[in-house]
């Protein structure tokens, strides 16, 4: 039974964490969402083992600890595909800002007269052609 | 369309890291095309590519990050867009591309009455080959493309491009930067807007750096991309909006 102690007591952990990370807007609730949820469902198995076997049974699976390894599995493949694709929005929203950027610059530069001794200054690693 | 006392064309010149030819490159076009105007886009170069261009006559756009030719040339359309260019071409900065040309795609824009022109390498004109794989799949680029734009295309992944306002206000809005994006997506893109492609042959010189690589595995890997490219892009949502200005 302590075993399952030990696996609410972590979570426990993990909530106050994610908590503490969303307090300081370290962290989105979009993102914490996922992990806040999985987390409450990490403690009613730890205080509610029996449920793990019940659920393994209905769906046929003989170890319920497979069951649970499967699912935590597919539950991190999810959250990669989400971050994959929240970074990829966060790309495109670069992208455009860059674009802006460069055209607000011209604009700028026709308006504001302004010794032009270098090229502007590179930023570091931002040259590289896929980051 | 506009007589061509009256249209306003601009050549539009993606440039990443390309002091060495951007220049000349620029004077070039200047001294081809009478009356365009160029806009050399660059693409976040560590060099001096900025300065090179600006003294070479273009105005220059500055990508304060890389983004890859897609991004480089949505910036270019956007430019064009506000500054109210009618006609946008894309010519890169190695020097591969002949500013002899443009001429040559104007001319053709209007004879064929079409919003985008492609200056093919394959279409009989100049010595530009390829072998192996790589030919292949641009063989089934070509014939793919060439079926959803609905008339013969024989080199799809030429960035040698006339698009007039019809066309760059549909680029302005999107334009891929994804790998292949700037050709084969937006020719997607463009035909299923309703607007129409035409092609001309064109000579093209040999790049100055660099070498298309014939080497089994990367062409195997560029038929994987350009298939998965290809795909995404036919099952995508049509994007509404552009109507050919042309056709009108």
């Amino acid at each position: 039974m302590s075993g399952y102690l030990f696996a609410v007591a972590l979570t426990a952990i993990v909530l106050a964490m994610l908590f503490v990370l969303m307090r300081t807007r370290r962290i989105r609730e979009k993102y914490a969402a996922v992990w806040i949820a999985l987390a409450l469902a990490v403690i009613v198995l730890g205080i509610f083992p029996r449920l793990a076997f019940w659920v393994a049974a209905l769906v046929g699976v003989e170890t319920p600890a497979n069951l649970l390894f499967a699912l935590a599995f597919v539950v991190l493949l999810l959250v990669c595909i989400q971050l994959s694709v929240e970074v990829s929005g966060l790309e495109e929203e670069t992208r455009t800002l860059a674009e802006e950027i460069a055209l607000l610059r011209y604009d700028v530069d026709k308006v504001v007269e302004r010794p032009r001794a270098h090229a502007p200054e590179p930023e570091a690693g931002g040259t590289d052609p896929a980051p | 369309m506009p007589n061509d006392s009256t249209r306003r064309v601009l050549v539009v010149v993606p440039a990443w890291n390309e002091e060495q030819t951007v220049g000349a490159t620029v004077a070039e076009i200047l001294a081809a095309a009478t009356g365009a105007d160029v806009v050399v886009v660059n693409d976040g170069s560590t060099d001096a590519t900025s300065d090179v261009a600006r003294s070479a006559g273009a105005a220059v756009l500055d990508l304060p990050i890389n983004l890859g030719v897609g991004g480089a040339m949505r910036a270019g359309y956007r430019f064009a867009l506000r500054h109210g260019y009618d006609i946008a071409i894309q010519v890169d900065a190695d020097g591969q591309h002949d500013p002899a040309e443009i001429g040559t795609l104007l001319e053709a824009m209007d004879r064929q009455k079409v919003d985008i022109m492609i200056g093919a390498r394959f279409a009989g004109v100049g010595d530009y080959d390829v072998h192996g794989p790589r030919r292949w799949t641009m063989r089934l680029l070509s014939s793919v493309l060439s079926r959803v734009a609905r008339t013969r295309l024989t080199d799809t992944t030429s960035g040698f491009k006339a698009s007039n306002r019809a066309a760059i206000t549909l680029f302005a809005a999107d334009y891929p930067a994804e790998y292949l994006g700037d050709t084969i997506e937006s020719l997607v893109i463009a035909s299923r807007a309703g607007l129409r492609v035409g092609q001309v042959g064109v000579s093209m010189r040999p790049r100055a750096g660099g070498q298309p690589s014939h080497r089994p595995f990367r062409a195997a890997v560029f038929l994987g991309r350009a298939a998965l490219a290809l795909l995404i892009a036919l099952s995508r949502p049509v994007t509404a909006g552009a109507a050919s200005e042309s056709r009108a």
